[in-house]
């Protein structure tokens, strides 16, 4: 059931501290990955950083619609700003990149490969679309359990992912079951360096969602105001007992694949065009001129924001790094499953 | 009456339906239709909303397995053949099997193979992906040979942590009769002496088992023979104090399998008892495999490509001849 812009602008109210809620979720993750830039320029992370400029709109109302305690988030590479959103704690991202054992991953996995599965947020792997099956199978689960009502699980995938067969065989399952599962399409034009016509060939990804029998929903990514809505309404739709609903956002990557990648396969017209905008700057117009925020708040917002990502960076860079003395190396949790 | 390997599989599996409100299963066609070869049959009408066909989508259905697991069910998923696990091979070895060591959250999941070889199956619908899956850290691979094995070993798989490949062989699923299960289990990760000797070990796995069974036969009536035929039972764990046990007592090995000759269990039993066993051994180990190549389709190719108890001989022959 595609529905216009306009449509969701009308049908939703706007909820001014969800908005609230979006926008400082999308000004933490900014201010905290900036950091990770820096960081990842200065030599001190160990890896590739992959960030999500230009995509924290998306991101960001899609975690603060989510419910943290009940409902599911698979984070993909660029969610920095929806795992704020949806309360991953800043400190697990700097322990994660910055390889200290008190992360989740304790140094065993790093940079955007964490997760805490058991608070809802499962840890992603590299291989794309293969998120969208765990998801449904946790919202199986749930239904078994008798525990699904009112609860989503959602998971975020680009325009590449779109190719596979792990996010096709994995939505097709979740429109199978009607699975309460809302899936963001960032179709932020590239695949690392692969433009969208060398990618699909349909006009618009957003067809797809009538082929799997899912509902259908468009939105310019960086338009805060629109991610809001159009995203809090699947997320909502489907919470009510709608069936999966997939999003396609349209954006542009502002930064490279990783921060070894300099983009430059983008070309400037694309930059320069309606799909280049940033979505924080597009943000804090909309804010500002729908009274939401002020611009005082914003920028006391941005003073918190820096001297918490600041906390987080030195606490975690105060921390051990694992010892190949003390790690266990045991892949198995059962002694069973210890022997060789 | 008599309880065939399949049904105990199937028995297994009502059981723990039964008793564990964490279990359901989910696999093509094992609904209504009881499954491509009847393991679950009569299931979904006895446990509700517990016995779910998929799509035919084995990536979402490892995919699907893992999610379950952590949120504290115990999925069995039935892959229609060992050899379709290949789409969901990505799910099962970076998805499963790495979960517990990146996350310190364990995913109890079964993924049921039904692998190997039958007269007429051709390339794909015969193969044993074994040691492909016991490759990868994470997961735990199983080969019960016998119907009591088939039985008690699909009850520990779920009840384990971890996930585990339960490889079960279709050319045994009717085959193989038993009187009843008995009580005989042993924990995964032991080998089982099925038949002992003195003059040379083989070492088996699944239904290469009752080959060597069957080979060890004849050369006892041919020539007095006494071959000990060692059952893994389990390849991941591979329990090579059994195995070196029991070369100890023979001098002599042969390491048995239906899965192609390139790397693979046969050469990892011969690997380890070359490195901790060198002085026991009175012959160089030998090991027998399929052929190298696809696995074929008519009768006549299919029963020379595997070892038989004829090839088998020919190899025991020559290893008690050095």
């Amino acid at each position: 059931m595609p529905e216009t812009e306009e449509a969701q602008r009308t049908a939703v109210d706007l909820d001014r501290d969800y908005v609230r809620e979006v926008f400082r979720a999308m000004l933490r993750a900014r201010l905290l990955e900036n950091k990770l830039s820096s960081l990842y320029k200065a030599g001190k992370i160990v890896g590739g950083v992959y960030l999500g400029k230009g995509q924290e709109a998306v991101s960001a109302s899609l975690g603060a619609s989510l419910i943290k305690g009940r409902d599911i988030f698979a984070a993909l590479i660029r969610d920095q700003a929806g795992r704020t959103a949806f309360g991953e704690p800043l400190i697990d991202c700097t322990r994660t990149y910055l390889g200290s054992v008190l992360g989740p991953m304790k140094g065993r996995d790093g940079n955007i490969h964490r997760g805490r599965p058991l608070d809802g947020m499962p840890a992603m792997i590299s291989h794309l679309g293969a998120a969208v099956s765990v998801v449904g199978g946790m919202l199986i689960a749930r239904r078994l359990k008798g525990e699904l009502a009112g609860v989503v699980g959602a998971t975020c995938v680009g325009d590449g992912a779109t190719s596979t067969g792990a996010f096709h065989e994995g939505l097709n399952m979740a429109a199978v079951e009607q699975l309460p599962m809302v899936v963001i399409v960032g179709n932020n034009q590239f695949a690392y360096s692969t433009p969208t016509d060398r990618q699909f060939a349909c006009e618009d990804l957003l067809d797809r969602a009538k082929g799997y029998g899912v509902g259908g929903h468009s939105v310019d990514g960086t338009d805060l105001l629109a991610c809001t809505k159009v995203i809090g309404n699947a997320v909502k739709l489907a919470r009510e007992g709608n069936g999966p609903q997939m999003v396609v956002a349209r954006l542009l990557r502002l930064s490279g694949h990783g921060e070894h990648d300099d983009g430059s396969y983008v070309p400037p017209v694309l930059k320069d065009s309606q799909l280049g905008r940033d979505c924080i700057e597009t943000g804090v117009v909309q804010l500002i001129e729908s009274g939401i925020a002020t611009v005082e708040e914003i920028e006391r917002w941005k003073r918190e924001f820096t001297d918490e990502v600041q906390a987080a960076v030195a606490q975690a860079q105060q921390e051990p790094t694992p010892d190949p003395w003390d790690e266990n190396w045991n892949a198995c949790s059962t002694p069973t499953g210890r022997g060789l | 009456m008599s309880v065939t390997y399949v049904d105990a599989i199937r028995e297994a599996q009502e059981k723990l339906l039964r008793e564990d409100p964490r279990v359901f299963l989910y696999g093509q066609d094992i609904s209504k239709f009881g499954g491509a070869f009847k393991a679950t049959k009569g299931l979904a009408e006895e446990f509700p909303g517990r016995v779910l066909d998929s799509p035919i989508s084995e990536d979402a259905m490892i995919g699907m397995a893992v999610g379950a697991a952590i949120e504290g069910m115990r999925p069995i998923i039935e892959m229609q053949f060992a050899d379709f696990s290949s789409i969901a091979f990505n799910q099962i070895v970076n998805q499963a099997a790495t979960h517990f060591y990146r996350t310190g959250v364990p995913v109890p999941l079964t993924v049921r193979l039904p692998s190997g070889g039958t007269p007429g199956s051709g390339p794909f619908h015969s193969q044993s992906m074994e040691a492909l899956y016991a490759h990868y850290p994470g997961l735990i691979v199983v080969t019960p040979a016998t119907v009591s094995d088939a039985y008690h070993m699909l009850l520990e798989s779920v009840a384990l942590d971890d996930p585990v490949v339960y490889c079960e062989h279709k050319f045994l699923y009717r085959w193989l009769k038993a009187p009843r299960i008995n009580g005989d289990q042993l924990p995964i990760g032991k080998a089982r002496i099925t038949r002992p000797g003195k003059h040379a070990t083989v070492v088996a796995y699944s239904a290469m088992v009752h080959e060597a069974v069957r080979a060890a036969d004849r050369l006892k009536e041919q020539g007095g023979w006494e071959i000990e035929v060692v059952d893994l039972r389990s390849v991941k764990p591979l329990d090579i104090d059994t195995v070196l046990a029991s070369v100890a007592r023979t001098g002599r090995l042969l390491a048995l399998g239906e899965a192609f000759p390139w790397g693979g269990v046969t050469a990892e039993v011969i690997s380890r008892v070359c490195t901790d066993g060198f002085h026991l051994l009175d012959a160089p180990p030998r090991r027998l495999n399929s052929r190298d190549t696809p696995v074929p389709y008519h009768p006549k190719l299919w029963a020379a490509h595997r070892p038989t108890p004829e090839t088998i001989c020919i190899a025991l022959r020559e290893l008690l001849s050095f």
